[in-house]
């Protein structure tokens, strides 16, 4: 398995792990845990946190929503101007997970260049 | 640079997560709102767990909760303080966000949730002596302690509740809003019933008369606003003997100056609107030979609804109906043995004061020939993002001192303090209750005597045959003319000298017609011995319903129906005949050609597919703004005169000087107004008919149920298909209209029928949040399945049994 498949493994298995006892941010924690433990490089960085939650996020979402129909997400979708489409909704959701796990990765990784040249 | 880029990281990870955990403007918090583990993803749940066992403390035996196909709870407890209990822990299952927020609004809180906007709502409410008055309503209770028991183990249900929640679990605005449900109290339920008695009883317009009789003089107000319209049917036949009451005496007037000031702006009143249509008829008049009761309460149309369908039952008592999340009980229902009704009593029960301050720290004011001294009560106003806003508001012995140099007031030394009976407490939570276990005419005579405000046309019928209607409130006993008019709060013989005696309050019991009904218009004819002045009454739905009952011999169910759903337009059709001549004889485009064929084949039914109400609506609204041209383009306050008397002085005072519209040359009469307004509605409709492709009445009213947070479309329901309108006993307007449609024959046990615009459950991700608009707006009705045995399953679909916790 490379870098990146592990990353990306151990990033979702944390984050959800962690979701079940912390709040949201616990996907940040996870995307910086595995970031400085599994450090990658340029562009994956980021990326692969931000794959990894926008997916699991998105995954998440739409069994909650699809179990109902999808009642709230088309009313939350009006609400956040997005056109009353669900499937925004869950592009947006994905997109905000995934933004925070990425930055969080970028920040997991420079703490592991800190610690590793001490 | 390692150190930088790390730096760097660090700022970007923090301002990233303060950014999604921070509620920035009108956007939610969108890490937070949009996390599948703690967001509105979990709100995304139709409520449907079966057999789910919850331990509730405080219970003595297990309650069985069993939810219908439209998840009205029927909850069988063993005993009163288990079944109040169960209430508040099922009610805030469903409408917890909605309890709080009702609360919130009573109190003059919203700006801790919404911000500055609401600073000025929060300033009014406080100084209208909301909190104030739900303390001296606590007071009031508290010497009560069955009642203090009921509303406790309710609270202490509802906080049950609220604190098995995780933040994942918190109803979704709470999520929008990023805020925390906080504990409820027995304060919570006094101030949603303030938030009732504002919304019935809130209303006046002493300080709009004021400036109307300074500006034109007395005659020209009796002319506008009469005491008694030309024609009154009364809620109280107009037959009634009041030979009972021998010794009743109305307050002799004082001979005394009134004082006349220009009050530019007032405080904002409750919807106009806000009223309800009931009527009960005899068996003798039943097609059954039970009698038959019938109630609808006009008010806001919202989501969540104001009403909370349950039948709440134990070995004593099995009642049924609707309740307000956050009272105890049922508030309209019935039971094995009773079925009753409300509508607002409206009666002027709010009195204005001019207090003279001795200086400008409001410390003393005139009374009497000396300086009493006010108490001050510090209203703290949390405002969210800003510092907490101190509202210092002033005490006197009339009440609080709403208007003064700091709020809306005619500078320093002068304020007007407001007189309410919404701020005497009184026993409303004890007489819901008893209503709810009452067996018999004697019964509900005792349960609604400590009633006091917001006053009500209590309707009752019994499976023993009675029918009955008390307007029961604490009224006061004025002299003539007490209180339409900004009084001397310096002068004693103002202030009210005492209070009509409870059983001298107007009522009627199995009338010789066969028929008791209310719908908001004047309480009774002027034989009543004590003043009742004319608050605004409806003139209009009354007669269609009392010629209704008039009409026939027998009533069936059907007949309650269609009478709930009658859209004949009473006002149109006094008045039209009037004005289409003049039209006819007039000048006419071919545009206006046309409206006039269009209107002229109405037959006044306000149904959807009309075009009539329609264009009668626009040719009405402009023709009652050019009539009152001088009222609508004064810088003071002043109100409209009411409806039917607009109607009455179009008719028979054509040449009238307020006919006269001020900014043209010319000298307008009745008939000149007709024809500009019916030109200009021609205008208006031919824009409307090109922007909306319609003009049927219909798709032009667009009846639409807000969400209570400032209509929030995504939560709302719009464009709902159902006629009527203000007036109409269909009184369905733009946002207002039939709260709660209820028929009830008095067979044993008791058979009926109910709907409401909205759903048991609060939460918009629910099925339940709406399930029942669509059968409201088209005049159906559930048939309510009034369980008389605990163990029945029929139209259950789930059940919940909370048991008593150990520890």
């Amino acid at each position: 398995m490379n870098k990146n498949t592990k990353n990306f493994v151990f990033t979702i298995i944390i984050a959800y792990v962690l979701s079940l006892y912390l709040p949201w941010w616990s996907v940040m924690l996870a995307a910086l845990i595995s970031g400085f433990l599994i450090p990658l490089k340029k562009g994956a960085v980021f990326f692969i946190p931000f794959v990894a939650i926008a997916l699991m996020w998105i995954v998440q979402s739409y069994m909650l929503s699809s179990a109902n129909e999808f009642i709230l997400a088309k009313k939350i979708a009006t609400l956040l101007k997005l056109n009353g489409n669900s499937t925004l909704l869950l592009l947006a959701t994905g997109l905000v997970g995934g933004l925070a796990a990425g930055v969080s990765g970028i920040f997991g990784k420079q703490c592991n260049m800190l610690f590793k040249n001490k | 640079m390692k150190i930088f880029k790390f730096g760097l990281s660090l700022v970007l990870a923090i301002t990233t997560f303060y950014a999604l955990n921070t509620k920035l403007g009108s956007l939610p918090p969108l890490g937070k709102f949009l996390s599948p583990n703690q967001g509105v993803w979990q709100n995304e749940i139709t409520e449907s767990e079966n057999n789910k066992e919850i331990s509730l403390k405080g219970l003595t035996a297990p309650v069985t909760v069993k939810y219908d196909k439209h998840l009205i709870p029927h909850v069988f407890a063993e005993n009163k303080k288990d079944l109040y209990r169960a209430q508040g822990y099922v009610t805030a299952q469903h409408r917890l966000w909605q309890m709080e927020f009702q609360t919130h609004a009573a109190a003059g809180r919203l700006s801790e949730i919404v911000g500055e906007t609401a600073l000025n709502y929060d300033r009014t409410e406080r100084r209208r002596g909301m909190v104030y008055g739900a303390e001296q309503k606590l007071k009031n209770w508290e010497t009560d302690q069955e009642v203090m028991d009921y509303v406790d183990a309710f609270a202490n249900g509802v906080n049950q509740y609220i604190n098995s929640l995780k933040p994942s679990d918190f109803p979704v605005e709470y999520k929008l809003l990023d805020y925390a449900p906080e504990q409820w109290t027995r304060k919570k339920t006094a101030l949603l019933l303030m938030y009732m008695t504002k919304m019935l009883a809130g209303g006046d317009s002493d300080l709009e008369y004021t400036n109307f009789l300074k500006k034109y003089g007395k005659e020209r107000f009796d002319l506008l606003y009469p005491d008694f319209f030309d024609i009154n049917d009364p809620v109280i036949p107009a037959e009634t003997d009041w030979s009972f009451m021998g010794n009743a005496t109305q307050t002799p007037i004082p001979d005394s100056e009134m004082p006349l000031d220009y009050i530019k702006k007032t405080i904002e009143k409750p919807h106009p609107d806000n009223g309800s249509n009931n009527w009960v008829v005899s068996p003798e008049k039943s097609y059954s030979g039970n009698a038959i009761l019938a109630n609808d309460p006009h008010l806001g149309l919202n989501l969540p609804s104001i009403w909370y369908a349950m039948q709440l039952t134990t070995p004593e008592q099995n009642t049924f109906g609707v309740t307000l999340p956050g009272a105890v009980g049922i508030v309209i229902g019935f039971n094995e043995h009773i079925a009753w009704g409300m509508t607002n009593a409206t009666r002027d029960v709010i009195d204005w004061y001019k207090i003279d301050f001795e200086d400008k720290t409001n410390s003393n004011y005139k009374y009497d020939n000396a300086w009493k001294a006010t108490t001050k009560r510090i209203e703290e106003i949390k405002i969210r993002g800003k510092e907490t806003f101190l509202d210092t508001v002033t005490y006197t012995h009339h009440g609080p001192v709403t208007y003064d140099a700091n709020f809306k007031g005619n500078g320093e030394k002068v304020g007007y303090a407001m007189r309410w009976t919404g701020h005497l407490g009184g026993q409303n939570q004890r007489t819901l209750l008893d209503l709810n276990t009452s067996k018999n005419y004697d019964d509900y005579k005792n349960a609604i005597k400590k009633f006091v405000a917001p006053a009500q046309n209590v309707i009752f019928a019994s499976t023993e045959g009675d029918i009955a209607l008390w307007i029961q409130g604490k009224f006061p006993n004025k002299w003539k003319g007490q209180g339409k008019f900004l009084m001397d709060g310096s002068n004693p013989e103002h202030d009210w000298q005492s209070y009509i005696p409870q059983e001298y309050n107007a009522h009627t019991k199995n009338p010789e017609r066969g028929f008791v009904s209310s719908a908001n218009q004047h309480p009774v004819d002027e034989s009543y011995p004590y003043y009742v002045f004319n608050d605004g009454y409806e003139a209009y739905r009354n007669r269609v319903i009392n010629d209704f009952f008039r009409s026939k011999d027998k009533f069936d169910i059907q007949d309650f129906k269609d009478l709930h759903n009658n859209n004949f337009n009473l006002q149109a059709s006094e008045l039209l005949p009037t004005m289409i001549p003049v039209i006819e004889k007039a000048d006419l485009s071919s545009d206006e050609q046309n409206m006039l064929s269009k209107i002229k084949s109405w037959k006044y039914n306000n149904d959807i597919d009309e075009v009539g109400p329609t264009i009668w609506q626009i040719w009405y609204n402009t023709l009652a703004e050019l009539t009152w041209d001088e009222i609508k383009n004064d810088s003071i306050a002043l109100d409209y005169p009411f409806k039917y008397q607009t109607a009455y002085l179009l008719k028979n005072n054509p040449n009238d000087k307020f006919m006269d519209i001020v900014k043209t040359p010319e000298v307008e009469t009745a008939s000149d107004l007709f024809l500009i307004a019916f030109k200009e509605a021609t205008t208006k409709l031919k824009e409307i008919e090109s922007s909306k492709g319609t003009l049927a009445w219909g798709k032009n009213k667009a009846t639409y149920i807000g969400h209570l947070l400032q209509a929030l479309p995504a939560f709302s329901r719009h464009d709902l298909p159902i006629g009527g309108y203000s007036g109409i006993v269909n009184a369905t307007s733009e946002n207002h209209g039939p709260s709660w449609r209820m028929i009830v024959e008095m067979t044993s046990p008791p058979t009926a029928l109910a709907v409401y615009p909205g759903g048991q459950s609060g939460n918009p991700g629910s099925k339940f949040y709406d399930d029942l608009v669509d059968i409201w707006a088209s005049g159906n009705y559930l048939k309510l399945n009034f369980i008389q045995d605990k163990n029945q399953t029929d139209g259950i679909i789930f059940s919940q049994t909370l048991n008593p916790s150990n520890e």
